[in-house]
C-alpha cells in the first residue's frame, strides 16, 4: 500500500512551525496566543491523524507497513515505515506533543520561537521512530540536538549554559562515533536500507569473526566493534550509567516541557536504537557485550536510587529516578527473550507517561513557587487536594504498584532477567524498594505534613488547564496497567520475529565457529 | 593548430585581456572613481564565464599546447566554482570597502588575474602550468592582503603571507626539480609512467614529498597553516572571504590533480602523508579555535579543519574521494560566502567588528540574521540536517571505502571537539547575557541575500543538490578512473 500518511504526520509539524516563522509577526500578546493555539491545533490533529495509522495497523504483520519511499541524494532513499517495534513510539510522540504545548501556556519569553522549536522537534522524534534509512535516521537522531539544545538554552533555568553544552557536546560525541559506524555498515552491506528492500539490514550478516587489534583479541570481530560504536551513542542517549551525568543537568535547567519531552520521548530513542539496530543487527556483537551491559544496567538501577534518596531538587530526583527505570529498560533488552523485550518496550511506553507526568507536576508547582527545591514545600496537601491525589497517582506508578502500567514492565523485565542471570536479577529487584523509599519520601516531605511554610499559605489548586492536561495521562496508567494486553498485542508478533532472528543469526555464527574450529 | 590550442584556454584568455584592458581604462581615466562599477563588471564577467565553462564542453577533455594544459570535466567544475565564488566575494565586498575608502580600481583586477591563476592551476597537465598558475594566483593574493595600506596588522599579513608563501614555492619547485630529474619529464602524463607503486625511485619519493608539503601551505593544512590565523586576521574583511574561498577550491583541485594525474600509479607513497596531513589539520583546527574571540581567526581555524575534511577524499585516492572532496569543497565555499556575508555585516558606529562578543543577544535584535547563521554554523559543525553534514558523510564513506578507517574515526573525534566552538557563537547570539554593545542595525540588502540564500541552500540542498552532487560524480569521474 503506497501512501503518505507518515510523511503527513512527521512534516506537518515543522510545516506548522514554517508558517509560524514566515507569517507570525510582532512580539504582543496577541501574537502569543496565536502562536500557541497554531501549535496545539497542529499537535493535536497529529495525533488524530496518527490514530488512523494505529487503527489500520495490522499486528500480525511482523514488516514494515505503511511504507513511504522517495529517491534521495547521495544515492540514499527517503525511506518510512512502522513496525509493531516503533508505531507505540510514534503514538507517545504525538500523544504527549499536544499536553506539551498545553502544559506550556505560561511560557512568556519568545513564545514564538519557543513554539517552534517544539514543533521541530515534533518532526526530529517521529522522523527517528519511523526512519526506515540508517542515514536518514541518524539525520533525525541528531538534529533533534538543536532544538533541544536551544529550548534548553533559551528557555532554561540559572545553570542552563553548562547544561545546554553538556546536552549537545554528550550527545554529539557519542553520536559521531555511530555514523562512522554506519559509513562502515553502508560499506560491507552496500545499502543503508533498515529493512524490507531488496538488501537490507536487518536479514544482512556482519562478519562476527574474532580478530585481534594490537594485541587485543576482539571476540565478534567486527560486529563487536559496531555494537560498541552504536553502543557509544545510545547508552548516552538512554542514559546509561555512567554516562548518565549530562542528564540530571539538562533536566533541572530545561523548562518543564523540555525536561517532559526529554523524559518521555528523547530517552526513549535510545532504548528504540538498541531494539531496531544494535540487537536484530549486531547478533553477536551484542551476545558478547550483554553480561556488561547487564551489570551496567543494574548498577544504574541501584546507584541511581540512592543518589535519588539524596537530592534535594525534585526534578533532579525524577531524573535519577529516569535513570533507574531506564535501567530496567536495558535489562529487559539484553536478556533477549519474549518477556525482557515485551517488558522493555512496555516500560518505556508507561515511562513515557508516567515520568512525562511527574515532570508535569513539579512544573505545576514550580509555576506557583518559582522553585524545585524540596525543602521549600510541605503540607501541599492542604491547600491542593486534587494536586495531592495527581501527585500520589503518579508516585505509585512510579514505584510499580499493581494497577498501574508501572508495574507491567518492571515485572515483565525482572522474570525475563531471573531466567538468565539470577544474581543480576536479584540485585535488580533491590531497586524496586530502593525506588519506593525515594518516591514515597519524596512524597511525604512535598505533599504531607502539616502546612507551616508562610510562603504556601496562598498557593492554589490545580486550574483546569492543569486538570485536562492530567486526565489522559491518568487514563493511559490506568489502562495500560490493568490491561496490559492493549500494548503487548501490538508488540508481540514483532518481538517474537526479533527474538527468533536473533536466536537464528547466533546458532548460525555458532555453526560457523565450530565448522571453522574442526 | 595554435588556433585549436587559443580555443581551449579562451575563457582564461577572455579574462585576463579583461583584467588588462579594465586597468588601462582605470588608468587612464579617473582611476578610483570607477572601481565600483569595476567590482560589479569584473563579477559579471566572472559569472558569465562560469556559465560558459559550465554550459560548454559537455563531458569532453581537451588537451592544448602538447599536454600543458587539460580541460576536462574536473577542471570545468573547480572553475565553476572559483569563479561563482570570487563573483560572490567580490559583490560582497564592494559596499564594504568602498565605506572604509579602501576600494581601489587594482582590487577587482587583482582578483580577475589570481582568478586566471586558479582556472591554470587547475587545468595544469605538467609541472610548469602547475607552476605558473601557482604563482599568478599567489603573487595577486600577497598584494590585495595588504589592500590596506596604512594598517599595520594589513601590511603585515601581506608580507608574512608573502614570505610564507615564497617559502612554500620553494619547496614546491625543489620538488619539482627533483621529479623532473628522476622521472625525466615535467609533463603528468610522463611522470606518471615512471611514477609506479614498488618501483618509485627514493629521489622521485621526495620530489612528492616536497610538492606535497608546497601545497599543503597553499591550502593551509598543518603543519604548514602557521600563516593563516594572521593573513585572515589583519586582511580586510573581504579579502580574508575571498582567501577563505576560491583559493582553497584551487589549491585542493591542484593538489587532487596532481596527486592523481602525475602520481596516480604511486597512491600507497602519498596516501599516508595526505593521511596525516588531514588528520592534524583537523584536530588543530578544532582546538585552536576554542580559545579564539576573533571571528576572522576563528574563521581561519575553521578552514584549517575543514581543509583536513576535505583531505580525506583526497586521501583515499579513489573515484568517490574525488567526488566527495569536490562536492566538500562546494559546500565549504556555499557555506562560507554566507558566513563573511555576515561577519562584513558586523559593525558598530560604521566601525567593523570581529570580536564575537558583540554577538551576545544578537538573536533578540535579529532574529531572522540570527536563525540563518544558526544555520550555517550548525552546517559548518557537521550537524544534520544541514548539508555540511552530507559533506562530511561523505568524505566519510569514501575513506572506509578506502579503508582509511582511523582516518575516519579520527575526523569523527575531532568533529565532536570542533562543534564546541560553533556552538559558542551560537550560544552567545540566543542566551549570551545582555548587553548594551549593540551592532549597527544592517542596511546591507546584499549582505542578507548572500546569507539568506546561503542559510536556504544548507537546508534545501539536503533534499535536492540541484544537479552538483552528479557534476562531481561525472568531474571525479574525468580525473580518476
Amino acid at each position: 500500500m503506497d501512501h503518505h500518511l507518515l510523511s503527513i504526520i512527521t512534516f506537518m509539524p515543522s510545516f506548522a512551525a514554517l508558517i509560524l516563522a514566515i507569517f507570525l509577526r510582532g512580539n504582543d500578546a496577541a501574537a502569543a496566543r496565536n502562536a500557541k493555539w497554531l501549535a496545539l491545533i497542529t499537535t493535536t490533529v497529529t495525533f488524530l491523524i496518527s490514530l488512523f495509522i494505529l487503527f489500520d495497523f495490522d499486528p500480525s504483520n511482523t514488516g514494515f507497513q505503511f511504507v513511504d519511499e522517495a529517491q534521495w541524494l547521495m544515492g540514499l532513499k527517503y525511506r518510512m515505515g512502522v513496525d509493531g517495534i516503533s508505531i507505540l513510539f510514534v503514538m507517545l510522540t504525538t500523544f504527549i506533543m499536544p499536553l506539551v504545548i498545553a502544559a506550556s501556556w505560561n511560557v512568556e519569553t519568545r513564545v514564538k520561537e519557543y513554539m517552534i522549536a517544539f514543533l521541530l522537534l515534533e518532526t526530529l522524534m517521529l522522523g527517528v521512530f519511523m526512519a526506515l534509512d540508517l542515514v536518514l535516521f541518524y539525520l533525525f537522531f541528531e538534529a533533534g540536538l538543536i532544538p533541544m539544545f536551544l529550548i534548553i538554552g533559551i528557555w532554561g533555568g540559572a545553570n542552563r549554559i553548562y547544561a545546554s553544552f553538556k546536552f549537545f557536546l554528550y550527545t554529539f560525541l557519542g553520536s559521531v562515533l555511530m555514523l562512522v559506524a554506519i559509513v562502515m555498515m553502508y560499506a560491507e552491506a552496500g545499502t543503508t536500507c533498515i529493512g524490507g528492500c531488496e538488501v537490507s539490514l536487518l536479514t544482512h550478516t556482519f562478519a562476527s569473526d574474532t580478530f585481534s587489534v594490537a594485541g587485543i583479541t576482539v571476540v565478534g570481530g567486527l560486529q563487536t566493534m559496531m555494537f560498541l560504536a552504536f553502543f557509544a551513542s545510545f547508552a548516552v542517549k538512554m542514559p546509561m550509567w555512567p554516562v548518565h551525568t549530562w542528564l540530571p543537568d539538562a533536566h533541572v535547567q530545561a523548562p518543564t516541557a523540555g525536561s517532559v519531552v526529554l523524559a518521555a520521548i528523547l530517552l526513549k530513542m535510545g532504548g528504540y536504537g538498541f531494539l531496531r539496530f544494535s540487537v536484530p543487527m549486531f547478533p553477536v556483537g551484542s551476545e558478547v557485550m550483554a553480561p556488561l551491559v547487564l551489570w551496567l544496567s543494574v548498577i544504574a538501577i541501584v546507584y541511581t536510587s540512592l543518589v535519588a534518596l539524596v537530592q534535594a531538587d525534585m526534578k533532579k530526583l525524577i531524573a535519577y529516578s529516569s535513570v533507574a527505570h531506564m535501567g530496567f529498560v536495558t535489562m529487559g533488552i539484553f536478556t533477549f527473550n519474549q518477556q525482557g523485550l515485551d517488558g522493555a518496550i512496555f516500560q518505556m511506553i508507561s515511562h513515557g507517561f508516567i515520568s512525562a507526568a511527574l515532570f508535569l507536576c513539579v512544573g505545576v508547582i514550580y509555576d506557583r513557587m518559582h522553585t524545585r527545591e524540596i525543602d521549600a514545600y510541605g503540607g501541599l496537601v492542604n491547600r491542593m487536594p486534587a494536586y495531592a491525589l495527581v501527585f500520589m497517582f503518579f508516585t505509585m506508578a512510579n514505584v510499580g504498584l499493581p494497577g498501574t502500567s508501572g508495574f507491567v514492565g518492571e515485572f515483565l523485565t525482572l522474570i525475563a532477567i531471573f531466567q538468565v542471570n539470577t544474581w543480576v536479577a536479584v540485585v535488580a529487584t533491590s531497586g524496586v524498594i530502593f525506588s519506593a523509599a525515594y518516591a514515597l519520601w519524596l512524597y511525604r516531605r512535598v505533599v504531607l505534613g502539616d502546612l507551616i511554610k508562610e510562603s504556601l499559605r496562598t498557593i492554589t489548586d490545580m486550574t483546569r488547564r492543569e486538570r485536562w492536561i492530567f486526565a489522559p495521562l491518568v487514563a493511559m496508567t490506568l489502562l495500560l496497567g490493568v490491561y496490559p494486553a492493549l500494548v503487548l498485542d501490538i508488540i508481540g508478533p514483532s518481538v517474537t520475529a526479533l527474538v527468533a532472528s536473533y536466536d537464528t543469526a547466533l546458532e548460525a555464527a555458532d555453526a560457523v565457529v565450530q565448522t571453522t574450529s574442526k | 593548430m595554435i588556433s585549436a590550442d587559443l580555443n581551449v584556454i579562451l575563457p582564461e584568455i577572455v579574462l585576463s585581456l579583461f583584467a588588462i584592458l579594465a586597468l588601462l581604462v582605470a588608468v587612464y581615466t579617473t582611476k578610483d572613481a570607477t572601481a565600483g562599477l569595476m567590482v560589479w563588471t569584473t563579477s559579471g564577467v566572472m559569472v558569465l564565464l562560469a556559465i560558459w565553462i559550465g554550459m560548454t564542453g559537455g563531458g569532453a577533455t581537451r588537451v592544448a599546447f602538447n599536454g600543458l594544459f587539460i580541460e576536462d570535466g574536473f577542471a570545468r567544475f573547480a572553475k565553476v566554482t572559483v569563479l561563482l565564488s570570487a563573483a560572490a566575494v567580490l559583490t560582497m565586498s564592494e559596499a564594504y570597502m568602498k565605506n572604509r575608502g579602501l576600494l581601489r580600481f587594482e582590487y577587482p583586477m587583482l582578483v580577475a588575474l589570481s582568478v586566471v591563476g586558479m582556472m591554470m592551476m587547475v587545468s595544469a597537465g605538467d609541472l610548469m602550468t602547475l607552476y605558473m598558475g601557482l604563482e599568478l594566483q599567489s603573487l595577486a593574493l600577497y598584494v590585495i592582503a595588504s589592500l590596506r595600506r596604512d594598517s599595520v596588522k594589513s601590511t603585515e599579513a601581506g608580507l608574512k603571507y608573502f614570505v610564507l608563501g615564497a617559502l612554500s614555492s620553494g619547496l614546491l619547485l625543489y620538488g619539482v626539480s627533483l621529479v623532473y630529474g628522476y622521472a625525466g619529464t615535467t609533463q603528468f602524463t610522463g611522470v606518471m609512467s615512471v611514477a609506479k607503486t614498488g618501483e618509485t625511485s627514493l629521489g622521485l619519493l621526495f620530489g612528492i614529498v616536497f610538492i606535497v608539503s608546497g601545497l599543503a601551505f597553499k591550502v593551509s593544512a598543518v603543519p604548514f597553516h602557521m600563516w593563516t590565523p594572521d593573513v585572515y586576521e589583519g586582511a580586510p574583511t573581504p579579502v580574508t572571504a575571498f582567501f577563505a574561498t576560491a583559493p582553497k577550491v584551487a589549491a585542493m583541485a591542484l593538489f587532487a590533480r596532481v596527486l592523481h594525474d602525475a602520481f596516480g600509479n604511486a597512491i600507497p607513497d602519498w596516501r599516508q602523508i595526505v593521511g596525516l596531513l588531514s588528520v592534524l589539520s583537523m584536530f588543530l583546527g578544532a582546538i585552536a579555535a576554542i580559545g579564539q574571540t576573533n571571528i576572522k581567526r576563528l574563521m581561519a581555524y575553521s578552514s584549517i579543519a575543514h581543509m583536513g575534511y576535505a583531505l580525506i577524499g583526497l586521501a583515499a585516492g579513489t573515484q568517490l574521494g574525488i567526488k566527495a572532496m569536490l562536492l566538500y569543497l562546494a559546500i565549504y565555499v556555499t557555506m562560507n560566502i554566507g558566513t563573511f556575508a555576515f561577519i562584513l555585516g558586523m559593525e558598530k558606529d560604521g566601525q567593523p567588528v570581529t570580536d564575537i562578543l558583540a554577538l551576545n543577544m544578537y538573536a533578540k535584535r535579529a532574529p531572522g540574521k540570527a536563525l540563518a547563521m544558526l544555520v550555517l554554523l550548525f552546517s559548518l559543525a557537521g550537524v544534520p540536517p544541514m548539508l555540511g553534514f552530507f559533506a562530511k558523510l561523505g568524505v566519510w564513506q569514501a575513506g572506509v571505502d578506502a579503508g582509511l578507517i582511523w582516518l575516519v574515526t579520527a575526523s569523527a573525534i575531532a568533529s565532536a571537539i570542533g562543534a564546541y566552538y560553533y556552538l559558542r557563537i551560537v550560544f552567545l547570539m540566543y542566551f549570551g547575557s545582555e548587553n548594551d554593545d549593540r551592532l549597527d542595525e544592517g542596511k546591507s540588502g546584499l549582505l542578507s541575500t548572500f546569507l539568506f540564500a546561503s542559510a536556504v541552500i544548507m537546508v534545501v540542498g539536503i533534499v535536492n543538490t540541484f544537479g552538483v552532487e552528479g557534476a562531481a560524480i561525472s568531474a571525479a569521474a574525468t580525473l580518476v578512473n
